[in-house]
């Protein structure tokens, strides 16, 4: 039954007392300026999804801010508890609404490591490659939406017609634009069709020089400069007690990526550069996620060079549903067809943490079964939730142009930040 | 050469001779009264006040910078020049409620979001549409838990559209038979097209009628022509 | 990963420095070394395996073990960046004495993860410099991803129900 009554009080400060209960003296600057608290709410054009900011302010400085978030929170992980293994792939892609690939990897690859099975070598190369795709259509849209908030509205239009030609290869290979349910338990959903294979290589072909084109467009621009340049530097300790990762550590020097230091689904048969920079302000975090692009135009072209034949899926009929030509001959397989569709493979109890790196940072997923079709406890570190704690230290002391820029430059997604 | 002249008179050239006639006496000022109306009728491009407003309104929709999850990003993609909504000229996203017209809800909307998005249905200023973008804004949507609510419970939506997310061209769809519809309706504020008489809130120390008369004011319909 | 050899030193060390019953046990599973510590002690297991590499705490996240006792379990996810080490630190919590310790002010990263799962499970950290809700509204009442937290939603209208339900616009 529910407790709700019986658990121990907890202390509760109410909305309208957080700001006294917030100690403001020590960073009022004299007995002249008053501090303004001003809240930047949840519908704000700049805010990158529904992230509500409470700036205290002095004159134009932000001395002090507060992110609210929670107000897209969506319950995924208690919905996740109630359907089966499968069915929990759909709805935990629409965490992080932008990185969906990376959030259905995440599970899968807690949800194989719990069963022990193993992915045939394929279907690694291809979730590799739409991984990569995925990540730079989120780069794109993240250049795209930082561009209109510093102004250089036109790159909006430029970065979102490569998001397009990605979406069309999205389409390609699994029907869908966004939210594709490719990645399953076992490997991928289907084999890519003819025609991908040429089609993503003129993609990649004209890639970099799109990315080229953009830095002439904005990397020696005197307003990117001067709004980007040597602001929000952090200082990489601070980050990594922070528990920050990706491009935001990356951007200090730091070149921690788990597809380098824990490879994972045949990451380290591909030879890549990890792009890093030098001062960890706001214009390396820029470089550092366009020279990602590029990377990963060259992990994708190696991904289809070297694409070994043989399964998309693993074979094991227990956990993956057998392809349809055999339901009309093998009695095994309707019976594994009819198992898995209506009540859902069982994974044997126990606990796994699995990450994955990101377009964000790291991705882990913490799955807990106890031995039933549903899991127990499905939860997210999503790399986004974590990295905004790094407001804070990012712009104190900054105008709110410089706050605007930089959470710019954060790369919230708020999708993946309340769940 | 032998030059024929033919007489304007009967037949189809009749219309045409009656026609010269009558435009020779408008320009002389003898038409008058009903021949003057049935003129004036054929000629000029008339229409009623309410039609060219409603005209006016559906093709200039100003809707609102309101992204809240997955959506969002394919409402940006309408903007972008694939699905261009320029074409139509609702390009113009603005980002203050006081100056949109449409509320795109796109995105799962949290129970913690719905007071938030309620406000700025209520400062958008008459008339305004609202469109459910999507399976979770409409309905529940993929999740079907604690921590979301459909538009539907806490404000009026015009048009739902159906998705996960709904592709570009689809939501261009679904504001193209918005416009339709203003088009076709005559232009009503939103209590009349739902039934939400008696929920307007009056300062009561400053009425100069009795509360209750106030409410009741409009109860009937309005007077416009719709079952609302 | 610090093998299981590894493991069972470190368990060692900490019941050697925090008394025989610091360690409630350690599992080897699946390539993982996972500590499971007594509750009082979080903070100065957390500070020993920093001294031992591991100043990265990735994730702090709850699970709720209903019907299991202790019921709430706070799990710590850390990584040794030198060495490409993983280790998890797992404690668990009863329902009427949910308190544990937080480790905020010598992990600032967990801040907004702790927060999480009070807002999530009820479990109150002692010493959080804001133990408010995070992702729910401020006044919300209850803890969601408990187990017996009911999932609610909304009844699916079919045609065959629908007159049982009251509509949304009516």
């Amino acid at each position: 039954m529910s407790d709700i009554e019986t658990r121990p009080s907890a202390p509760q400060i109410p909305y309208r007392e957080m700001e006294a209960s917030h100690e403001i003296e020590h960073i009022a600057h004299g007995a002249e300026q008053e501090l303004l608290t001003l809240n930047l709410g949840p519908h704000h054009p700049a805010t990158h999804g529904v992230l509500r900011l409470l700036t205290t302010l002095e004159g134009e400085i932000v001395r002090d801010i507060k992110p609210i978030i929670g107000y897209v929170h969506t319950g995924i992980e208690k919905t996740a508890e109630d359907k089966a293994y499968w069915k929990v792939i759909p709805v935990i892609e629409r965490m992080d609404y932008l990185a969906y690939y990376f959030n259905a990897m995440a599970f899968c690859g807690a949800v194989e490591t719990l069963l022990e099975l193993e992915v045939p070598k394929r279907a690694q190369y291809l979730r590799v490659l739409h991984m990569e795709l995925n990540r730079i259509m989120s780069h794109m849209v993240w250049l795209g939406t930082s561009a209109l908030d510093l102004g250089a509205i036109s790159m909006f239009w430029y970065c979102f017609r490569d998001r397009e030609t990605v979406l069309d290869l999205f389409e390609m290979s699994s029907g869908q634009r966004m939210h594709t349910r490719y990645i399953q338990v076992g490997g991928v959903m289907e084999d890519i069709p003819p025609g991908f294979d040429a089609k993503v290589r003129e993609f990649c072909a004209e890639m970099p020089g799109r990315v080229d084109q953009f830095l002439d467009l904005l990397a020696k621009n005197e307003i990117v400069l001067q709004r980007l340049r040597g602001v929000a530097a952090v200082d990489e300790k601070t980050l990594l007690d922070l528990g920050v990762t990706g491009p935001l550590l990356r951007s200090c020097g730091n070149p921690w990526d788990l597809r380098k230091a824990e490879p994972y689904s045949s990451y380290e048969d591909f030879d890549f550069k990890i792009p890093v920079g030098t001062t960890g302000d706001n214009y390396d975090r820029f470089i550092v996620r366009l020279m990602e692009v590029k990377e990963s135009v060259k992990i994708i072209l190696q991904c289809l060079d070297g694409l070994p034949e043989g399964d998309y899926i693993s074979d094991n009929r227990k956990y993956v549903l057998p392809p349809r030509h055999e339901l009309a001959t093998s009695m095994e397989a309707l019976i594994h067809h009819f198992k898995l569709v209506t009540e859902g493979f069982r994974v044997p109890p126990g606990e796994v943490y699995y990450p994955i790196e990101g377009p964000r940072g790291e991705y882990g997923v913490f799955l807990r079964s106890d031995g039933s079709s549903k899991p127990a406890r499905v939860h997210m570190r999503d790399p986004s939730f974590v990295n905004l704690q790094a407001t804070r230290p990012m712009v104190q002391d900054l105008y709110i142009a410089d706050l605007i820029a930089t959470l710019a430059m954060l790369d919230p997604i708020l999708g993946g930040i309340d769940r | 050469m032998e030059i024929k002249r033919e007489r304007l008179g009967a037949g189809a050239d009749g219309e045409f001779r009656s026609r010269q006639l009558r435009a020779r006496q408008m320009l002389t000022g003898d038409l008058e009264g009903a021949d003057l109306d049935k003129y004036v009728e054929e000629r000029v491009l008339t229409t009623t006040m309410e039609k060219a407003a409603n005209w006016a309104r559906a093709n200039g929709i100003m809707p609102a910078t309101f992204g809240l999850a997955c959506c969002a990003i394919e409402m940006m993609g309408i903007v972008a020049a694939r699905v261009d909504v320029a074409r139509f000229g609702f390009e113009a996203l603005r980002a203050s409620p006081r100056q949109a017209d449409l509320l795109i809800l796109s995105g799962r909307v949290s129970i913690k979001m719905a007071p938030v998005v309620r406000r700025i249905y209520d400062q958008m200023l008459e008339p305004k549409w609202a469109i459910a973008m999507g399976a979770c804004s409409s309905s529940m949507g993929v999740f079907n838990n604690y921590a979301i609510v459909p538009a539907d419970k806490f404000m009026p939506v015009d048009i739902h559209i159906p998705g996960c997310p709904p592709r570009p061209e689809a939501l261009l769809y679904g504001i193209l038979k918005l416009r339709a519809m203003i088009m076709s309706k005559p232009d009503q504020a939103w209590r009349t097209r739902y039934g939400g008489r008696g929920t307007e809130e009056f300062v009561e120390s400053e009425l100069a009628i009795e509360p209750v008369a106030a409410h009741s004011i409009g109860v009937s319909g309005g007077g416009e022509g719709t079952s609302a | 990963m610090p093998d299981a050899t590894g493991l069972e030193l470190i368990a060692q060390e900490l019941r050697d420095a925090h008394g025989a019953d610091a360690v409630v046990d350690t599992t080897y599973f699946r390539d993982k070394a996972t500590l499971t510590i007594a509750p009082p002690l979080v903070r100065e297991t957390l500070a020993h395996l920093k001294d031992r590499g591991f100043r990265f705490l990735a994730s702090v996240h709850g699970v709720d073990y209903y019907p299991e006792e202790p019921r709430f379990g706070v799990h710590y996810e850390l990584l040794d960046m030198t060495e490409v080490d993983r280790i998890t630190v797992k404690l668990r919590v009863p329902l009427d004495a949910p308190n544990v310790l937080s480790v905020t002010p010598q992990w600032p990263t967990a801040d907004h993860q702790e927060r999480e799962v009070y807002d999530m499970f009820g479990v109150i950290f002692d010493e959080h410099p804001d133990l408010r809700r995070i992702l729910m509204p401020e006044d919300y009442e209850g803890h969601p991803q408990r187990r017996d937290f009911p999932i609610g939603g909304e009844p699916v209208l079919f045609t065959h129900n629908e007159p049982r339900y009251p509509r949304y616009t009516q």
